[in-house]
């Protein structure tokens, strides 16, 4: 980049100055002209399973009789040694679903964390109130505006923090989703796309150029900034030159738009464009009818869901040692499979955390039982661990992030109560 | 502030036509006025607009759009009615229509057949995008007639109190209900009185569902007119059988016990006082968050789940103890007195007054109205009874309002941006939900916000990065005739295409920009080249590369799979690169 512009950008975020606009819009143009200096930091991978995946199916308590009692026709298999149909065991007493097999050798590694029996304690079955709380990070508090990653931008993001050195980037959350999703909703500034492709000025000829040009011309005003922002971005996102990516180390992502996206999401990372938050989701998983065991249709969710991991994984290679990767899906399925060889509605669900710092290897969450009187309501899996205990976790651990209070209001975060992720 | 020439007219033309009228006290010149109505009253000015609302007088213009049944759309109602004939429905008939898949699944396990075949699966994921298609006409509704209604200020008042009560068209069975709301309780009263709008909303099945309403009961402490309430849910069939108005519909006790209510709910007590009238501060306590819900408990949509019309009150249902709202005490015994009640003491409390306008004002004037003015339309909003026509008339003849300070002070959202374009541009109302689709790309989904606080009023808000640049690509479709109804080349016709380039530069700054383009822009739409950016010597070789900026297109998956967006890169020439260039700028984001 030129020193040319350089200086006119800081020109036109001093004319912003005697303008009085917003202090936090003047940093984020003020340091716009810093954008390729970020600095290298962690980066957290959030992925969504919306439409509540079964985690009974997922991590299979298969050392439960109840288990297979209440799941006659749609129950993964007791492991057994050479049957690819049967579940993969884990620890005597979970297995994966055999889809699941990518990710076995990252539990084997010691660095993925399957969680079981954690979730949101609101009662709700509500797809839409359940989704809206784990992004809210506020159960039954329908009114919080903002999601808790932008909180957590927000909190650290304070303007003493970029002051110093390290500029903030556009690309520092992204969300690979064609909607800002609710989790990255809120005042600090974030960036949805559907694709990286997507992120360019669509037009042929030199029109780009010349809208360019009209954003960096005239009236140092809210609309220029954000416009030349935008600009900078492009470029930015060109600099590191995505179009020539060639996954690593062979990884396979699948064709899948989910697979697309964690490929795209590795794209960023390795541009060093500044990601810090990354976001994607994957539906699919509301499997009220024919769920089908250890094949049929959540078989074939979970392999698209567990390849891309993993080849999201072997890409990043070394980069993995930055990088949480967590998922999350608004509650589980009930206990007992319904008439049309599905399940319903539950309560508790399954959370996976994959990283170099992560203390995996085993399954974590008190594991609270499959009996009658154990289930919630007499039909869930029942609660054991509240999702914010382990966002919170990760956040402070994984990003740094201090300000817990704000980032989950209401929500007393015991470090007592972490379930020692990482 | 640059004060740009007018629709190319001399200044001294501007200085004779300020000096010729009657409201030349204004800050503003009259083509000024103009401009400024159509963009605040109005979704943006069509071809011709300005100068028809000069003929017609600026304050005689306003006075119609504030009395809006005297004002003739018969075109535009029997639009409606041809391309999107379901926002007339019911919610009783759509789900006749389009039921819910659930309901569908739920159907066919009563009757047996515990074995689903391939053809019953793919009925229910035909009965599933039915079911996500019975939105489509109602965002589509919403976009034509912003397009192409007469009644602009009206079409301005439903977006803003849509926006003030906002729903979630994801949340439960809320999409049956969207037409329903939007015709009966909003549409009705977006110019009357601010209490029987909110009464509207109150009893509207959407809302009830959206914030819970619907499902908040008396704590099982509490006496209920029916009974106690515990005892009647428990008991089989109690609750089922009178609140299940269609015996063959009732859930099994599975799914009964997952959706019978547990007790009070607090979500739409909060919002009524934190969002809908009060405002934040408005001066109550979590007490009476708790009372208002209280109030309200039995105010429900029975049977919703399975497609009933509107809102019933349910004795048995209702907390019949003593209540205190905001100081006043509502004796115990009684029943939908209480809710009734409760509306009228919060849409008569002065800060009720105050909060809606302050968001008017916002909405009118600019994000940081001034204070003199919101006090004034609060005082109309008092002395008025909550009757919206006069505090709208309050900020929209002002002095405030005409104010130098004001004009082009607002940034327009999404919404704004993607309705002004078409009308700038004399388009036909799309008869399809796409344009409605380039609305949610552009980061505004109708009927799409999650979150009961609804859009933001205010400009920062909208201006981040990635919207920019969605902005910019809308208006570079929409040039390219990529958005249905809309045509750069029709717009221009054979009269502007044969003009010379300088011409058509003026025409489009004129009739697009509304004369608002610093001679910078002209430049640019000129030459294509960057005249301060060569002045201070910046690189603009990077930028002057054709093309360059389009080599990431070829970007997507590998698999090709589908492009998200506006499609592939239009090819822009003549005129239609002008009128691309003209959306996409800077000036066409404020209004």
């Amino acid at each position: 980049m030129g020193a040319g512009r350089r200086a006119f950008v800081k020109s036109g975020a001093l004319a912003l100055v005697t303008m009085g606009l917003s202090p936090s819009f003047l940093r984020r143009a003020a340091f716009a002209m810093d954008l390729p200096k970020t600095k290298r930091g962690n980066v957290l991978i959030c992925l969504f399973q919306r439409g509540a995946a079964d985690a009974l199916n997922m991590i299979v308590p298969h050392g439960e009789q109840a288990y297979y009692a209440m799941r006659p026709t749609i129950a993964i298999p007791r492991p057994q040694r050479g049957n690819d149909q049967t579940s993969i065991d884990l620890d005597g007493f979970f297995g994966l679903h055999p889809s699941l097999a990518p990710l076995e050798p990252l539990y084997r590694d010691g660095i993925l964390a399957p969680i079981h029996a954690v979730g949101s304690p609101s009662a709700t079955r509500s797809h839409f109130d359940a989704q809206d709380y784990m992004e809210s990070g506020t159960p039954d508090l329908k009114s919080t505006p903002d999601g808790w990653l932008n909180r957590y931008l927000a909190t650290k993001g304070t303007c003493e923090a970029c002051a110093s050195s390290a500029a903030e980037s556009p690309f520092r959350a992204v969300a690979m989703t064609s909607q800002m999703p609710r989790i990255l909703e809120g005042p600090a500034p974030t960036v949805a796309m559907a694709s990286l492709g997507e992120f360019t000025v669509r037009a042929d000829g030199d029109a780009a150029t010349r809208l360019e040009a009209l954003y960096r011309t005239g009236e140092a005003d809210l609309v220029h900034g954000a416009g030349r922002e935008m600009f900078e971005a492009v470029k930015l996102l060109k600099t590191a030159n995505p179009q020539r990516y060639q996954p690593e180390s062979g990884a396979d992502y699948p064709r899948s738009q989910f697979g697309q996206r964690l490929r795209e999401i590795a794209q960023l990372i390795k541009s060093d464009v500044g990601l810090e938050i990354a976001f994607a989701d994957v539906g699919g998983w509301d499997t009220h009818v024919n769920q089908g065991g250890a094949t049929g249709q959540l078989a074939v969710r979970l392999r698209d869901f567990a390849q891309a991991i993993a080849a999201l994984v072997t890409d990043l290679g070394p980069r993995m040692s930055d990088v949480l990767i967590m998922s999350m899906t608004e509650f589980g399925r009930m206990a007992s499979q319904n008439g049309n060889g599905g399940t319903d509605h539950g309560h508790a669900g399954a959370m996976f955390v994959l990283g170099s710092s992560v203390k995996g290897g085993k399954v974590l969450g008190k594991w609270p039982g499959l009996q009658r009187e154990q289930l919630f309501e007499g039909r869930d899996l029942a609660l054991t661990s509240d999702f914010r205990s382990v966002f919170a976790e990760v956040v402070s651990k994984h990003l740094g992030g201090e300000k817990l209070d704000k980032i989950f209001p209401g929500f007393a975060a015991h470090r007592l109560d972490w379930l020692g992720v990482l | 502030m640059r004060r740009p020439s007018l629709l190319g007219l001399t200044l001294a033309t501007s200085v004779v036509s300020l000096t010729a009228l009657p409201i030349a006290q204004r800050e503003l010149g009259s083509d000024e006025q103009a401009i400024h109505i159509l963009n605040r009253l109005a979704f943006g000015p069509r071809p011709g607009d300005v100068e028809r609302v000069k003929a017609v007088g600026v304050d005689r213009w306003i006075e119609r759009q504030l009395d809006p049944r005297g004002i003739r759309n018969d075109a535009q109602e029997r639009l409606i009615a041809d391309a999107f004939p379901s926002v007339h429905l019911t919610a009783s008939q759509l789900f006749a229509e389009a039921p819910p898949p659930n309901l569908v699944r739920r159907q066919a396990r009563r009757q047996g057949d515990t074995v689903l075949t391939r053809t019953d699966s793919m009925m229910l994921r035909t009965a599933a995008r039915e079911a996500r298609a019975v939105v489509g006409d109602v965002i589509g509704a919403r976009v034509a007639r912003s397009v192409a209604s007469e009644r602009q200020l009206e079409e301005v008042m439903v977006d803003f109190w849509l926006n003030h009560f906002t729903v979630f068209a994801g949340k439960s069975v809320v999409r049956y209900y969207l037409a329903d709301y939007e015709r009966e309780a909003i549409r009705p009263s977006v110019l009357g009185r601010f209490c029987d709008l909110l009464g509207g909303v109150a009893k509207s099945p959407a809302m009830l569902l959206y914030l819970d309403n619907a499902q908040s009961v008396a704590d099982s402490t509490r006496p209920t007119l029916g009974g106690r309430f515990g005892r009647a849910a428990r008991g089989r069939g109690g609750l089922r059988g009178r609140i299940a108005r269609r015996p063959q519909a009732a859930p099994r006790l599975d799914s009964l016990r997952a959706h019978v209510p547990r007790g009070l709910n607090e979500n739409y007590a909060r919002e009524l006082l934190e969002l809908h009238t009060l405002g934040v501060d408005g001066g109550y306590t979590q007490q009476d968050v708790i009372e208002v819900a209280r109030a309200l408990t039995g105010w429900t949509v029975p049977g919703a789940r399975q497609g009933a019309d509107g809102f019933r009150f349910v004795p048995m249902l209702h907390d019949a103890g003593d209540k205190t709202v905001l100081g006043r005490r509502l004796a115990g015994g009684r029943g939908i007195e209480d809710g009734e009640d409760v509306l009228d003491i919060v849409c008569e409390h002065p800060s009720t007054a105050r909060h809606i306008a302050r968001k008017l004002a916002v909405r009118f004037v600019s994000d940081t109205p001034p204070a003199q003015l919101v006090d004034r339309a609060a005082a109309t909003f008092t002395r008025t009874h909550g009757d919206i026509r006069e505090v709208v008339r309050t900020i929209v003849t002002s002095d405030e309002f005409f104010s130098r300070a004001a004009y082009r002070a607002k940034v327009k959202s999404p919404f704004e941006v993607v309705v002004s374009a078409l009308r700038a541009l004399g388009a036909s109302a799309d008869t399809t939900p796409r344009t409605a689709g380039a609305v949610a790309l552009l980061g505004q989904p109708i009927y799409g916000h999650q979150a009961p606080n609804g859009w933001p009023e205010t400009g920062e808000a909208w201006l981040n990065t990635g919207a920019i640049l969605n902005r910019i690509n809308f208006a570079l479709a929409a040039a390219a005739g990529r958005i249905p109804g809309a045509s750069a080349r029709a717009w221009a016709g054979d009269s502007i295409a044969r003009l010379s380039r300088a011409m058509q530069i003026d025409v489009v700054v004129q009739r697009l920009l509304s004369g608002h383009a610093s001679s910078a822009t002209r430049e640019i739409l000129a030459s294509g080249r960057n005249p301060q950016l060569e002045r201070i010597g910046g690189d603009s070789s990077e930028t002057q590369q054709p093309g360059t900026d389009t080599d990431m297109i070829g970007l997507g998956p590998p698999n090709g799979a589908r492009r998200a967006g506006f499609g592939p890169p239009p090819k822009l020439t003549g005129v239609a690169e002008l009128v691309g260039l003209a959306l996409g700028s800077p000036e066409f984001q404020r209004r």
